[in-house]
């Protein structure tokens, strides 16, 4: 599944960002931004309410398929730019992360 | 055979441009067509010792030489310095103030991380003095 598949079947809202055929490799979830590049793997779609301009130099460096702002956490204007600038896809949802990781494993299984 | 060397001023003023220099050598390994499993690694290890510059040592230096099966990156600042390496290396200890914390950092997992992605990693550190990061990330 490609992110842009994910969020056209999540009805995400595209906020930063090239809408991608990169791979979703899985999920994670978290707001630490060390647990995330020790933790989550390449590719994943990262889940979280921390949209400020640390998270994307996280995306980018740990390879992170996408960033899902759940709940509609803000996203700061300079990481906006950021990311669209590095190209990185950041999406909102009004779902809580638990509701969005239940989503994406149903996807990722069918 | 000569490697290629980078040395980037890192800046402890804000957190804006924080991560710059790792993303540089990260764009950098891509263009040279670096092994790709090792630029991932390169550039989280050198992102979590970057920033630990900026949080926790006002800025700083990051030299970085590339050489065909290993990248070797020494960061180094004149901060306050680490009392107790062994500590600071533990999962989960931070002294990180409540502005950093509520940006996400914070939990204690730079160094750990640090050592999980790098073939070999060395600190030294004096306290009012500075400290030095060495890592390498072997080449593949
Ligand atoms: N360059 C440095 N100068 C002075 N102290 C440092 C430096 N790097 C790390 N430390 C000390 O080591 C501790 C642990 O660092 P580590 O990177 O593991 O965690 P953190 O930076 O506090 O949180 P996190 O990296 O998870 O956001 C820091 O809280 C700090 O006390
Ligand atoms: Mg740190």
């Amino acid at each position: 599944m490609t992110v842009k598949d994910m969020a056209q079947s999540l009805s995400l809202a595209k906020l930063a960002g090239e809408e991608n055929n990169d791979v979703v490799t899985g999920c994670y979830i978290g707001d630490l931004l060390s647990w995330v590049m020790g933790r989550a793997g390449e590719g994943n779609a990262w889940i979280t309410v921390m949209g400020n301009i640390n998270a994307v130099a996280v995306a980018k460096l740990a390879e992170l398929s996408c960033i899902i702002l759940c709940e509609d956490a803000h996203l700061d204007e300079d990481a906006r730019i950021q990311a669209d600038s590095n190209g990185i896809a950041i999406y909102a949802s009004g779902e809580t992360a638990y509701a969005l990781a239940v989503k994406i494993a149903a996807l990722l299984a069918g | 055979m000569t490697p290629i060397t980078k040395r980037y001023e890192v800046s402890g003023d804000d957190f804006t441009h924080a991560g710059e220099a790792s993303g540089k050598v990260k764009t950098l390994l891509k263009q040279i067509g670096y092994h790709p499993d090792a630029i991932r690694r390169i550039a989280i290890a050198m992102y979590e010792g970057e920033i630990n510059m900026v949080i926790h040592a006002n800025g700083g230096f990051a030299n970085v030489d590339i050489y065909p099966d290993r990248v070797e990156i020494l960061l180094e600042d004149t901060g306050p310095g680490i009392e107790d390496v062994d500590k600071a290396m533990e999962e989960g200890y931070s002294t990180a103030p409540d502005e950093v914390r509520a940006l996400g950092f914070g939990a204690g997992m730079g160094l750990p991380n640090i050592k999980k992605y790098t073939d070999d990693m060395r600190i030294e550190s004096a306290v009012g003095v500075g400290t030095k990061v060495y890592m390498t990330i072997k080449g593949q």
